[in-house]
């Protein structure tokens, strides 16, 4: 199967397929075989790791995300007009910008799509297959940030036992996502905006707090003592709506097999494991593989990596 | 030997996550359901901000990003909170708390909207029909019973807004910064955005020269009580569009006259 193919497959949900030894190329081969007898000193690896700086990308990402809902909230409390609106949509020094996902479903209730939509949505869609698609949940949305810090709550709770992490199957966010499309379409209002975090904290962050905080609370408690990080990685919509724009991305990140060890710290970190699959041992399709769309180019893998096997990439430079 | 079938507990856990995720699926679309619950019980008619389409539409079409809040010179518009149902950040006006006086002129937070909710094809004050006003309470009002008003409209704690031409052209300023001594209260249509406008355009100076901003109808007019007396009764002409700011002003609790949201004004 297609690299493309795969992302997708995996996007809406499909488990990651161990590549067939003649769907890997010879040099892959060569390096897996060498690896077959290696054994792996945790120990060593991460006395390696510990002795270089290990949050870069965290900091940089919390601070473009800080950044950018600040500036949504400076822009009105000042007056002083950059960037207009709530995440929803907005215009960024007077240009139209609007949000892929709530643009789709005001289309499917509406039914009428006016040009400054239009505008706002083709600027948008531009702006993220540059950027990496999902790179919107990890960079932007701010309902992200407060789940990590849950997800760090509910990992310590786990330890003591006082926090349970229950799966689920990661295809319930497709069905969500066409249970969702169909509502706007058949009723006419549009039903996800109700219950989307990113939409009720971004308008609260601006226009202040509201009951609709409570709803922002219980999915964060559920994710805190159910499922770990539940919202992101089995319902939110718009999570789907920007994976499909990282499909044709070429902002990646990309997994170099020759000098990794296989220890798996980078698939510890991140919210979404499975498109780490090429990292197991024996499961790379070639030298360089890749990472699927469903990847929120986080950087918390390139983080982790004590061995530098994962990196940004900008497909074409 | 054990006469039970030996459990395969892959399948046992395969099955339990299939009925979990069957449950998070219908728990996830129970969930966001409920919101029909607060929608369709209509308790809640909004004054919506001016060129908002009909109810359902406008719920449809408006993205929820808080636009037309921000352009606002009074600052009249709010956005719903998760109690108005699917009209979760969908905006509104509480025209008791702050009417919109069209101090902006040109419709601001139409031209604002990205998704047409208020429609563009207004481009004047006096094309819009937010509502109807209504004098609910006709023993209240002060012109019927024949009495002036003296002082700071809605009192010295007031904090809504409008804007006086002759104090500044530009900015709105808190009412009570602006006291009156009237012989006979005529509030309601002293300081009715559409009335302002006749009258400049009466004086031959319409907002920005522009005789397109001159409305074609009275909004509002005191009239002679049936029967005689000192009193005299506002009444509410086919030119009203339901800004408000009627409401607003008016320095009886309730207040005598009210915006009726829905579009009965339209069979006037």
């Amino acid at each position: 199967m297609t690299h493309f193919g795969e992302s997708l497959m995996q996007l809406l949900g499909r488990a990651p397929k161990r590549p067939d030894k003649a769907a890997i190329t010879p040099a892959a081969q060569k390096i897996h075989l060498y690896k077959r007898g290696q054994k792996v000193d945790m120990e060593a690896i991460r006395a390696e790791h510990a002795a270089h700086d290990s949050r870069k990308w965290l900091r940089r990402r919390w601070a473009t995300l800080l950044a950018v809902n600040l500036l949504f909230v400076l822009s009105f409390q000042l007056d002083i007009q950059l960037l207009e609106g709530a995440l929803t949509a907005s215009r960024f020094l007077g240009f139209h910008m609007a949000d892929l996902n709530a643009a789709l479903q005001v289309m499917l209730a509406f039914k009428h799509v006016v040009i400054n939509l239009l505008i706002g949505t083709v600027t948008v869609l531009i702006l993220w297959i540059v950027l990496g698609g999902r790179s919107f949940c990890s960079w932007v949305c701010p309902y992200h940030l407060i789940a990590e810090w849950g997800e760090k709550l509910h990992l310590a709770l786990a330890a003591r036992g006082l926090a349970r992490d229950y799966s689920f199957h990661r295809g319930v966010r497709t069905v969500l996502y066409v249970i969702f499309g169909v509502l706007a379409l058949a009723t006419g209002y549009t039903v996800f905006e109700w219950i989307s975090p990113t939409g009720i904290l971004s308008r609260a962050l601006i226009y202040g707090p509201g009951l609709a905080l409570a709803w922002v609370v219980a999915l964060l408690a559920f994710e805190v003592f159910v499922s770990r990080r539940a919202w992101c990685r089995y319902v939110c919509p718009i999570g789907l709506t920007y994976g499909l724009v990282g499909l044709v991305s070429p902002l990646r990140v990309s997994y170099r097999l020759e000098n990794c060890q296989h220890e798996g710290e980078c698939r510890k970190v991140c919210l979404v494991p499975h498109v780490l699959d090429p990292v197991i041992k024996g499961r790379a399709r070639d030298v360089m593989v890749p990472i699927g769309a469903d990847c929120t180019r986080c950087g918390a893998c390139i983080d982790a990596c004590p061995t530098g096997s994962l990196r940004y990439e900008f497909r074409g430079l | 030997m054990s006469t039970e079938p030996p459990i395969n507990r892959r399948k046992q856990q395969a099955r339990r996550r299939f009925l979990r995720t069957a449950a998070l699926t219908v728990g996830v679309t129970g969930i966001s359901l409920l919101g029909f619950l607060p929608t369709t019980g209509n308790s809640r008619a909004r004054l919506r901000p001016p060129g908002a389409l009909d109810e359902h539409d406008f719920y449809a079409a408006c993205i929820k990003c808080g636009q037309c809040v921000q352009v606002c010179p009074v600052k009249a518009i709010e956005l719903a909170d998760i109690s108005d149902g699917f009209g979760l950040g969908v905006p509104y006006i509480d025209a008791r708390a702050q009417a919109c006086d069209f101090s902006c002129d040109g419709l601001q937070c139409v031209l604002a909207c990205p998704t047409g909710a208020l429609t563009h094809e207004i481009n004047y004050p006096h094309e819009t029909r937010m509502g109807f006003a209504r004098l609910a309470w006709p023993g209240k009002c002060l012109a019927v019973r024949g009495q002036g008003f003296q002082g700071q409209v809605r009192g010295p704690e007031f904090e809504g807004l409008l804007r006086f031409d002759e104090v500044d052209r530009w900015n709105p300023i808190p009412v009570r910064d602006q006291p009156f001594d009237l012989e006979l209260c005529d509030l309601c249509v002293r300081l009715c955005p559409i009335e302002i406008r006749l009258a400049q355009c009466a004086e031959g100076k319409p907002p920005s020269n522009d005789a397109n901003q001159c409305p074609p109808a009275h909004a509002i007019t005191l009239q002679p009580m049936n029967g005689g007396g000192v009193g005299m009764v506002p009444v509410v002409e086919a030119g009203c569009v339901g800004c408000g700011v009627c409401e607003m002003v008016c320095p009886t609790e309730p207040p005598a006259i009210v915006i009726d949201i829905d579009r009965t004004a339209d069979t006037l």
